[in-house]
């Protein structure tokens, strides 16, 4: 990138389907998923905890897989389906994975949740996690600094059977 | 009514959180908000120059670039960037002049109309140094220390002399290791930038009003100009104590160009401020044939900045966890070119308390004693360091309930003798103590004609549960249905309270709730039997205020007609609670017994912590749910200290190099074996009146050192260099 880019000029289309409601949006080329998501559409329950892929704040659901939405340029979801943590309740009914997290107190301060949550339900649709050493290594990456850790795989092993094989 | 205080209550911001609808300080859209960037210094020691900003103010989007020369005006007295968790000296002051304090100094701010741009106009921004020499290793630094201003205990009896005639004793240094907070929400402000010039801003932090007033007193604009605003706060575990550089930055961003602005730190800049500092302790400990201690000697040197002496309590445990006449306590400081350090979850304890445990156990091997019973044999119920009682201390149930739990009494004593295939087995165990403080807190409560109780007080929830706990103690206070409660909070506007750390939330803000809600009861029955004349011979506790109805025995009157002579017809009653008298002749403290299980790889040298049971005694616990957590959390910071956390600075460049999260490592999830908790009984009716000593801190304490004393009884290593990571062990 030149000192002087004509910002206008770079801007691209987008179609993509976030929560259940189809997009028609403009961003530049360099625009994260996760900055589209908190800068532009105000879905700031996305969160950025280092931006370089390491932490796992930014988890979000795209056709059922759980990505980085940091280390994902918008562009690359022409066309997807996005589930955010905004998306997981269906009206006031929370996702089973929401209930267990609050049943099993599998936060503190609440700040890397989104991410532990819409990754934990990407691995229910993964169907790999058959016991809670399963889910320890395969919820590694989200980080939780407030250390819930216990308390995540408990709620993870409370509601992956409420939602084998049901792709929010 | 039952009683919620002490029920497991699910967390009342829960839904809040598992929705991502609870906004934090970077999550608050503003129209026509601009995004700042902070562009750090590359040298450790010396002057800018110059700031070449120009090739970053012709990118279109971009705002403006401050630094020391173009900022707008700020008060240059260092009493003025004082605050209430300042250290001794000059605070730091970003963009005051020209000087280069410490690597990655924040030197240049960008603001544009967008992140990205701001971001990368930053690194078109290039600094001119002129460049001194610099010191950023502590061991390099052990003869240039200075005695710290601290309160460090006076030495008590003749500790030289009873160490030398000791029966069994130990002399051993341990390191720890410079680790940052890093709370998974970076150092956040959203400024929004009133009409009327006023400035409401959403920080990180753990005391609105302690920057509230630290922005009052360096920019000179009036309070009721400044709002500053916490609700939700992504952890923060002492980061937050202080205005962190990105406020006055923001501010003074916002100020300069009149709009609103948002400045988030990068998790590289997270490494740019306060930690818990590097320590060399010596400790030097000695026991008669009885094994009961007659000599404790703890010498401490910690790392501070050039500007600030950072102290914390490093070495007060050793004179006051255990009954020794003879006690020699010292602690002084090495200046570097590094930022100040800064409390961090269990400051002082988490480091001192580690190197007397770990110590501890190593006598008990000289000794010739089970560590278990070497701490039992010296138990005090004394704090010798004061001279006063425990107010309560149920520190041999943690012992008992925890060694029964864990099956401590089926160790073998023999390092190396428990192994499992190619994994050694260890099973170490370690004391824990936090004090347990309680400070001056205000708190508000309002009742509306429909029954709806609002408490508010100026504390903040960094993930601690103070929304839920306060909520069960207002409740309870009021004998109001919990779901008919609101607690605020995070918010300078609220009634005054202390920054939230130290485990004192519950102690100082709950009982302030706690009096208020009272009080608010009191008047409220007064009312009902002014009024009503056939509830007057009631007793207090026959009142029952339910469905808009304030009830006793067979009678009821609707609330809206005693609340009819109120301002909006609500019914008001603000406290400020202080510390009780009682609380003087005692010492108050919290204590753990804590039981680790470690396997160590015999070719590989890698250590995991298959098993941890936490005995904790701290009074009477609010809400065994969020409390149980705060202890789970403890548990997995002590584990990260143990193993894996360190700061490690290039000292060629005076710079931290692992400033990510990649390569400073804090446990992931599969780093955490089973955890148990257990809340011994314990009825402490000095502490306050809700008898609860709050548990922060406390779950940390003492882990570190279990996890190190098992691996030395898995592998017969002692390892006095904290992280312990692989590379020591093979
Ligand atoms: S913010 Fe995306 S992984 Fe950390
Ligand atoms: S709940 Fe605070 S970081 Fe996980």
């Amino acid at each position: 990138m030149t000192a002087t880019p004509d910002q206008g000029a770079l801007q691209r289309p987008l179609q993509m389907t976030i929560n259940g409601e189809h997009k028609t949006l403009t961003v530049h080329p360099w625009t994260t998923l996760l900055d589209l998501l908190r800068e532009q559409l105000d879905l700031a329950g996305t969160k950025k905890g280092c931006d370089h892929g390491q932490c796992g704040a930014c988890t979000v659901l795209r056709d059922g897989k759980r990505i980085n939405a940091c280390l994902t340029l918008a562009v690359m979801c022409e066309g997807a389906e996005l589930v955010t943590i905004e998306g997981l309740a269906d009206g006031d009914r929370l996702h089973p994975m929401q209930q267990a997290f609050i049943t099993q107190d599998a936060f503190q301060c609440g700040y890397c949740t989104p991410g532990q949550i819409c990754s934990a339900v990407g691995l229910a649709n993964e169907g790999r996690a058959h016991n809670r050493d399963d889910i320890r290594e395969l919820m590694s990456g989200n980080l939780c600094r407030c250390g819930a850790y216990s308390n995540i795989v408990a709620a993870v092993e409370e509601a992956l059977p409420l939602i084998k094989g049901a792709r929010p | 009514m039952n009683s919620v205080v002490g029920t497991p209550m699910d967390r009342v911001d829960g839904a809040a959180k598992v929705t991502g609808q609870a906004r934090y300080a970077a999550d608050y859209p503003q129209e026509g908000l601009l995004h700042a960037s902070v562009v750090s210094s590359t040298i450790a020691r010396g002057r800018v120059v110059k700031v070449n900003s120009e090739k970053a103010l012709q990118v279109p989007g971009v705002v403006a670039v401050l630094d020391h020369t173009n900022r707008p005006h700020v008060s240059s007295y260092d009493d003025d960037y004082s605050d209430d968790d300042a250290a001794e000296g000059s605070p730091f002051r970003p963009l005051f002049n020209d000087r280069v304090l410490y690597s990655s100094q924040p030197l240049a701010l960008v603001i544009a109309d967008t992140l990205e741009l701001a971001r990368y106009a930053g690194s078109l921004v290039t600094i001119e140094y002129s460049q001194q020499a610099h010191q950023s290793d502590l061991l390099a630094a052990l003869q240039q220390t200075h005695e710290a201003p601290a309160e460090t205990p006076e030495p008590r009896g003749d500790f030289a002399g009873h160490f030398a005639g000791a029966d069994a004793k130990v002399d051993v240094t341990y390191l720890t290791a410079n680790e940052h907070h890093n709370p998974m929400e970076p150092h956040a402000s959203t400024v929004c930038y009133q009409a009327d010039g006023s400035l409401v801003i959403h920080d990180k932090t753990q005391g609105t009003q302690n920057c509230q007033e630290y922005l009052h007193n360096i920019f000179g604009l009036p309070k009721d100009k400044l709002r500053v605003k916490a609700a939700f706060v992504g952890g923060a575990f002492g980061s937050g104590l202080r205005p962190q550089y990105q406020l006055p930055l923001a501010v003074m961003a916002a100020l300069h160009l009149k709009r609103s602005v948002r400045l988030t730190l990068t998790r590289q800049q997270m490494f740019t401020f306060g930690y818990r500092p590097r320590t060399q302790q010596r400790l030097r400990l000695g026991v008669d044939k009885r094994g009961a201690l007659v000599a404790i000697g703890h010498d401490a040197i910690g790392q501070t900045s050039r500007f600030e002496d950072f102290t914390e309590h490093l070495v007060e445990w050793s004179g006051m966890l255990y009954q020794c006449d003879n006690v020699a306590l010292s602690y002084r400081l090495a200046p570097l070119d590094v930022y100040t350090p800064l409390d961090m979850r269990a400051p002082g304890a988490g480091s001192g308390v580690l190197a007397l445990e770990c110590a501890m156990d190593e006598l008990a091997s000289a000794a010739g004693l089970d560590p278990v019973e070497l701490r039992k044999r010296n138990f005090a119920s004394h704090n010798g360091n004061e001279g006063k009682p425990y107010s309560s201390k149920e520190l041999l149930a943690c012992y008992e309930q925890g060694a029964e739990r864990f099956g401590w009494a089926r160790r073998q004593a023999t390092p190396g003798s428990m192994r499992d295939g190619n994994q050694r087995i260890g099973w170490g165990m370690a004391g824990g103590v936090w004090e347990a403080m309680q400070m001056k807190a205000s708190a508000k409560a309002s009742l509306d004609s429909t029954g709806h109780l609002t408490v508010s007080s100026a504390t903040t929830d960094i993930g601690t549960g103070t929304y839920t706990v306060m909520t069960q103690i207002a409740a309870d206070a009021a004998g109001i249905d919990v779901g008919k409660v609101t607690f605020k909070l995070g918010d300078s506007s609220l009634p005054t309270a202390p920054l939230q750390g130290g485990s004192f939330t519950v102690s100082s803000v709950g009982s302030a709730v706690r009096q208020a809600c009272l009080t608010l009861r009191e008047r409220l029955i007064e009312r009902a039997r002014q009024q009503r004349p056939d509830l007057a011979s009631e007793a207090d506790t026959a009142f029952t205020l339910e469905n808009g109805q304030v009830k006793a025995g067979k009678h009821s009157v609707p609330l809206a007609e005693l609340l009819a002579v109120d301002p909006q017809q609500c019914l008001e009653v603000q406290v400020e609670a202080n510390p009780d008298d009682k609380r003087k002749p005692y010492s108050t403290a919290t204590h753990s017994a804590v039981f680790v299980e470690v396997q160590v790889d015999d070719d590989l040298g890698t250590v995991r912590v298959t098993r941890v049971v936490s005995a904790v005694a701290a009074g009477r616990v609010v809400n065994p749910k969020t409390a149980r957590s705060q202890i789970l959390g403890g548990v997995v910071w002590g584990v990260g200290m143990a193993l894996h956390e360190e700061s490690q600075t290039d000292h060629a460049l005076g710079r931290i190099l692992n400033h990510n999260l990649a390569e400073y490592h804090v446990p992931v999830n599969a780093d955490i074996g089973d955890i148990d908790v257990i809340f011994v009984e314990e009825d402490d009716r000095v502490v306050n009146a809700l008898g609860s000593k709050g548990v922060g801190e406390i779950g940390v304490v003492g882990v570190a050192a279990a996890v190190a004393n098992a691996i030395y009884h898995a592998t017969g290593k002692r390892v006095r260099e904290f992280p312990i990571t692989l590379d020591k062990l093979i």
